[in-house]
């Protein structure tokens, strides 16, 4: 049976303090773009339609809540039980990733008080249609899947069981979504064959998100259980770390075949040899952020050391959120307008508000929730 | 139904920005305020407010003389436009005639219009709030004056003859002829023809399009890509997903079962806790 673990904290730290601050500073900005416009708490502009709240709280944030499809893809289909001690807090991380994507977008959205339009009208032609009814559907199946933790807490038998008779297919449910969903985030920037810097742009962009978000996945529960273990002061599943860590070699590199396959198939290999900012933010990704992590992970030490384990994983983490700028923002636009946009310091407030909402959301649910399930540590594990 | 187009004649067109004026004075679009950018060409770009720009670009003739050129910069109409494939609800249509609108009450604000057009054209009202409601904004093809059978309002307004309306067949006829008649004025091309799966406004030019402010475009539509993923490799990856991953849950259950029966050794071990 999954048993409780008591943790141990004082009831009011001042790191809450600051967080929730940050929080109510992102709600005030947020009041002020909803009387004024975006104009008024934004650089965003008729060049660059898109900034910093789409490229990092949806593009990055969508990414970065992978790592629940991948952990109940791997619990509950692939037959890796011995990794269920990491599937609780990884489903809460994508929930809470999901909910914060939410968020940001009602407030970019120009009219965020309809959109639920999606599920009335539709155009099965639009990736954003794909992507809208996507993030619709799985928050609610992580809403689903989380929700046990809830039933578990308050003693409500029945709800419980029948999320525990649903959750083979709520798991496949899940993985298929999560796979359209990080994929279309990269179709969506298929229809910019003359915007998109030839360098990134590809109609491969789909399976390139998804890879990186298959591989990043694994990373982010390493990062999310390496910190809680230290935050919360409870023991680390070092083994099971280990063990998840040896899938991402694999993504990555055939995240590197796809990547020189698709330029050398395109006859645009030469271009990584004129030297640009955007041939550069290839090479920094492929070198710095997918081949040195690739590397690493591969190696027995590392896998073996929390704090090499941590900086690999977000090497990978890194690595991710650089590709989604390169497509999202760096690479996209005519060179003329390449300056126009710098993020406002109030899209930063808005960012950090929104992240530090998350951060506290997951602090709760760890006190309150049995969110920590316990784990015997085989005798490997420090 | 006959399709309706727009030529604009680069060279027949002076610089006089009366069309651009008469645009603003149809729609009753405000004045903006603008910076001096060191040209004639005010505002630098199309906005909410001033759907159509005259674009100010001097070119070197090749006998070391600069010359004007002038691009018109206003919405193309495409035929198969790449913000109407965008719109996630379909809140930016394309009519029978030729004109692309826009359903302001049901348009959610996510401006993937704006990033999908080749062109640049759709946008925002970044000054309006929840309460005014922003829109996305663009040449209508003066469908108001359409539909009451007069012309659009640049077109009429135009002293030079540099833009004339009609339908879309006869004016690439026009186009081509004068190409024709006067091969050393113009290039032989007609822009908008072909490009980006053809465009109802067509430009005929003596400098290159490029030096007009328009993109290089293939033939094909911009969406062809998205459009396939959307409507082969999604459902394939949809229907794939969910077969390949079912049967992958059975195929493993199966064999956990077996191993169990076998006495359980292996992996089996890591299981106990949990389960």
């Amino acid at each position: 049976m999954i048993g409780r673990i008591a943790l141990r904290r004082p009831p009011i730290s001042p790191v809450v303090v600051v967080l929730g601050g940050l929080i109510i500073f992102a709600f005030v900005v947020a009041m002020i773009r909803y009387l004024n416009g975006l104009g008024a708490t934004t650089n965003l502009n008729d060049n660059t339609p898109w900034g910093l709240w789409i490229n990092f709280d949806l593009l990055c944030g969508v990414a970065l809540a992978s790592g629940a499809f991948i952990t109940a893809s791997m619990v509950y289909l692939f037959g890796g039980e011995q990794y269920r001690p990491l599937l609780r807090p990884a489903i809460l991380t994508g929930f809470l990733g999901y909910l914060m994507v939410i968020v940001a977008l009602l407030v970019d959205l120009g009219h965020p008080e309809r959109i639920w339009y999606l599920i009335i009208f539709w155009n099965p032609h639009s990736v954003m249609f794909e992507v809208g009814w996507c993030v619709m559907l799985y928050t609610f199946v992580l809403a689903l899947e989380f929700s046990p933790l809830v039933f578990e807490r308050f003693g409500m038998e029945a709800p419980r069981r029948l999320i525990h008779a649903l959750i083979i297919p709520l798991a496949i449910a899940g993985a298929t979504l999560s796979t359209l969903h990080q994929s279309s985030l990269g179709s969506l920037y298929v229809i910019l064959p003359d915007q998109l810097h030839k360098v990134w742009h590809t109609p491969l962009l789909p399976l390139m998100f998804w890879l990186t978000a298959v591989a990043v996945g694994p990373a982010m529960v390493i990062v999310e259980s390496i910190i809680s273990s230290r935050v919360f002061r409870r023991g680390l599943e070092l083994d099971l770390l280990g063990g998840l860590a040896r899938v991402i070699p694999f993504v990555l590199a055939a995240y590197i075949a796809v990547k020189i396959g698709d330029l050398a198939g395109s006859g645009e290999l030469g271009l990584l040899t004129e030297w640009g900012l955007e041939s550069g933010l290839f090479w920094l990704e492929m070198l710095g952020f997918v081949l040195l992590p690739l590397v690493l992970f591969s190696l027995p030490a590392v896998r073996q050391s929390s704090a090499w384990l941590l900086f690999s994983a977000l090497l990978v983490v890194s690595g991710v959120i650089l590709s989604r700028f390169a497509v999202g923002l760096i690479a996209l636009g005519k060179p003329e307008f390449a300056a126009s946009y710098v993020p406002h310091p109030l899209e930063f407030a808005v960012t950090i508000g929104v992240v530090s909402a998350g951060i506290v959301a997951f602090g709760l649910v760890a006190r309150y929730l049995p969110l920590f399930t316990e784990y015997a540590a085989s005798p490997t594990a420090k | 139904m006959a399709k309706v187009a727009i030529l604009f004649d680069a060279f027949r067109c002076t610089g006089c920005r009366g069309c651009q004026v008469a645009c603003k004075q149809w729609n009753d679009l405000p004045a903006e305020v603008t910076h001096n950018t060191g040209s004639y060409q005010n505002p630098p770009r199309v906005s909410a407010d001033t759907w159509l720009v005259m674009e100010f670009r001097e070119v070197d003739k090749g006998d070391n003389e600069l010359a004007w050129a002038f691009g018109r910069h206003a919405c193309m109409h495409c035929l198969h436009p790449a913000c109407v494939s965008a719109c996630p609800v379909g809140a930016l249509y394309k009519t029978d005639e030729g004109p692309v609108l826009y359903h302001d009450d049901r348009c959610i604000g996510c401006r993937y219009c704006m990033l999908a057009c080749p062109f640049e054209i759709p946008t925002f009202q970044w000054g309006a709030g929840l309460f005014e409601g922003a829109e996305i904004k663009k040449c209508t093809f003066c469908i108001d004056r359409l539909s009451d059978g007069r012309e659009p309002a640049c077109v009429h307004t135009c002293p030079s003859g540099a833009l004339m309306y009609g339908e879309r067949d006869e004016l690439i006829a026009v186009a081509e002829g004068r190409i024709r008649e006067h091969p050393e004025r113009y290039l032989d091309h007609v822009y908008g023809k072909d490009e980006a799966g053809g465009t109802s406004l067509l430009y005929i030019s003596p400098v290159a399009f490029e030096d007009l402010g328009m993109p290089e475009l293939g033939s094909a539509p911009i969406q062809e890509d998205t459009e396939d993923i959307m409507t082969k490799a999604t459902p394939a990856v949809l229907v794939g997903m969910l077969v390949g991953l079912g049967g992958l849950y059975w195929v493993v259950k199966r064999r956990q079962e077996m191993m169990g029966k076998n006495g359980g050794s292996g992996r089996q071990g890591d299981r106990e806790a949990s389960s």
